[in-house]
């Protein structure tokens, strides 16, 4: 009697284990399944993009990135005027945010006082979450007719016999341009580049700056010469991925960048980007070839900032390797 | 004496680097204050019941933001119920099934890549997928649309909340003979809730005002719309459309827009700032 009770007890228990099994197997099946559809969604972006963009890939083939006629009527495309504004928009703000953002690091991490840390770290962290639309209506009616009126026809005068900053920095002040665009674009990226800097230097062993202190260093050479060296790899990592998000910023550009299809030498010129030229244009564009001119410019978009965001994540990988102790 | 000379060139050049990183502090917090001086200045009079009572109005007359308001809403509600349980799962597979497992390299990899990837690019992905097939802009392209940008926020959070779970939690549950399935649901996700918690509030607040993805999905639409296979109002298409147009009445309801979604993502930041410090301390 007491046996009979006993097998059953130990089938019943089985079964739970076997089905618990089951469950676990289906569960596991279910998040597999989550992480593959990443991998589709990824998949999906490149497929639909390269299908998107044949037809214009067959009509224009390489002369599509060396030609810089964007005329609709006579269906002629080339996508040069663009990918030049969006890289020397991206450059001109890479050149202005690093600077600035690894001294609004360096500010953080060793000048400020320690009660007002938390305060400035977090309003510069707040900066980096506003939606890129405010910089847009921002810079189109507040920063631009201020910079056209004020800082903008001095710049001309200052620069008017210069050589060379003469071409870059002349022309009619509009307000609007790839200068514009430029600044606006810093004023999106550094809250970005400081926080990443400021927590790799709050990576920097304690010691190590000691050590360089107690050596006499002045709080700059410590980090000139320790802090920075040691974090190298991680801001080089972050300005990678700000430049990332520079390059496809789309809405803060497209305000006040003027939207015209010419590489011009002044900087103050109107002029378009890659993504400013989409959000412009897409629901427009009349006639399959415009369309999927388009779709190619999101192609070479999408390429241009895989290139930079991979490299960025193979070096912050390095760099979180060696914060894991794995290598040295 | 050389030695003096040499010291107080290092002293000088230390105070010149210092004072310069001062004013590089002192040049971001000016632009963050000058932005939401102008945002209030300029967006505060707009504020009012009609904003959230009238829809959009045509030039010259008034009215409000009502149906944009309800568009973001609707589409912001579905791209997150939809984007989170994948998200979720995705996130617990990497950190739980397949934490050393190659394909979760490869997941991780291209996921960091689309929580970078410009948004204007998963607009025509989707575009291209759905606006293309079902013949025309609609509410349901649009959410599609945020939900490819909220998946990867909520991969990458999930996967780096369920990690800070200490082991030892693991193996008492599995010591007691629990499940795999039930460890992740009893045991790890219920001690990284407040942190998966914070990167859905994050992901809401990366949404909220997106804008380039919705312009070729969503489209925009003047009146009241419920329906999901229409083209829906939603405040950040409504905010560009308005500003770039001639029109005074429109700048203003622009600006009292732009103010709104200023609010809302810094009340969703701050919200998910606070859960987290809850959680650490």
């Amino acid at each position: 009697m007491a046996a009979i009770a006993e097998s059953a007890y130990i089938e019943k228990k089985a079964a739970a284990v076997r089905r618990g099994g089951s469950d676990d197997l289906r569960f596991r099946s279910l998040t597999w399944l989550a992480s593959i559809a990443v991998m589709a969604i990824f998949a999906g972006v490149i497929a639909s993009l390269l299908i998107g963009a044949m037809p214009a890939i067959k009509a224009f083939g390489l002369s599509f990135v060396t030609n810089e006629v964007w005329n609709p009527v006579t269906e002629k495309f080339g996508a040069l005027a663009s990918i030049y504004g969006t890289l020397i928009t991206s450059f001109l703000a890479m050149l202005l945010a690093v600077p600035v953002g690894i001294g609004i690091a360096i500010f953080l991490t060793e000048i400020c006082p320690r009660p007002l840390r938390r305060p400035i770290g977090i309003s510069i962290e707040l900066l980096a979450g506003i939606p890129s639309i405010i910089f847009g209506i921002w810079g189109l009616f507040v920063f631009a007719p201020a910079f056209q009126q004020g800082l903008q026809p001095w710049l001309i005068d200052l620069f008017a016999n210069v050589p060379l900053l003469q071409i870059f920095l002349a022309g009619p002040p509009y307000g609007i341009g790839i200068f514009t665009a430029s600044i606006i674009l810093t004023v999106m990226i550094l809250p970005f580049i400081s926080a990443v800097t400021r927590d790799v230097f709050e990576t920097v062993p304690p010691t190590l700056k000691e050590a360089a202190y107690a050596m006499g260093c002045t709080t700059w050479e410590v980090m000139w010469r320790v802090v920075l060296p040691f974090a190298r790899t991680g801001v080089v990592g972050g300005a990678m991925l700000a430049l990332g998000r520079a390059l496809g910023e789309t809405m803060a550009v497209t305000f006040v960048i003027g939207n015209a299809h010419h590489i011009q030498s002044s900087l103050f010129a109107p002029g378009t980007t890659i993504s400013a030229t989409i959000a412009n244009e897409f629901t427009e564009a009349v006639g399959d070839l415009y369309l999927s001119s388009l779709i190619e410019m999101g192609l070479i978009l999408f390429v241009i900032t895989f290139v930079v965001l991979a490299s960025a994540q193979l070096m912050l990988g390095a760099l979180e390797r060696r914060a894991g102790g794995v290598s040295g | 004496m050389r030695n003096t000379r040499l010291y107080n060139e290092r002293k000088r050049r230390n105070g010149f680097f210092l004072t310069l990183s001062v004013l590089a502090a002192l040049f971001g917090l000016l632009w963050l204050g000058f932005i939401l001086t102008s945002l209030f200045y300029n967006g505060f009079s707009g504020i009012s019941g009609r904003l959230f009572a009238e829809n959009t109005p045509p030039p010259g007359s008034d009215g409000g933001l009502a149906n944009a308001i309800f568009g973001s809403v609707v589409m912001s509600s579905l791209a997150v119920a939809g984007g989170t349980p994948i998200g979720l799962l995705a996130g617990t597979y990497l950190a739980e099934y397949g934490r050393y497992s190659r394909l979760s390299f490869f997941v991780r990899f291209v996921n960091d890549i689309l929580l970078s990837a410009p948004s204007i690019v998963t607009g025509l992905f989707i575009y291209e997928i759905i606006v293309v097939n079902m013949h025309g802009f609609s509410a349901l392209a649009g959410a599609a649309s945020l939900m490819v940008i909220v998946i990867p926020v909520v991969v990458r959070t999930t996967e780096n909340m369920l990690l800070l779970v200490p082991n030892g939690l693991r193996e008492a549950a599995a010591a007691l003979g629990a499940p795999r399935n039930a460890i992740i649901k009893a045991v790890t996700w219920r001690a990284a809730r407040a942190g998966i918690v914070t990167g859905v509030l994050l992901a809401v607040a990366r949404i909220s005002g997106e804008t380039a993805p919705l312009l070729f999905t969503a489209l925009n639409n003047q009146f009241w719309s419920t329906d999901l296979d229409k083209p829906m109002a939603n405040l950040p298409v409504v905010i560009f459309q308005f500003a770039m147009s001639p029109y005074e009445d429109w700048h203003k309801l622009a600006w009292a827009g732009a103010l709104l979604i200023t609010i809302a993502v810094l009340a969703l930041s701050v919200t998910a700032r606070l859960l987290e410090s809850s959680r650490r301390s």
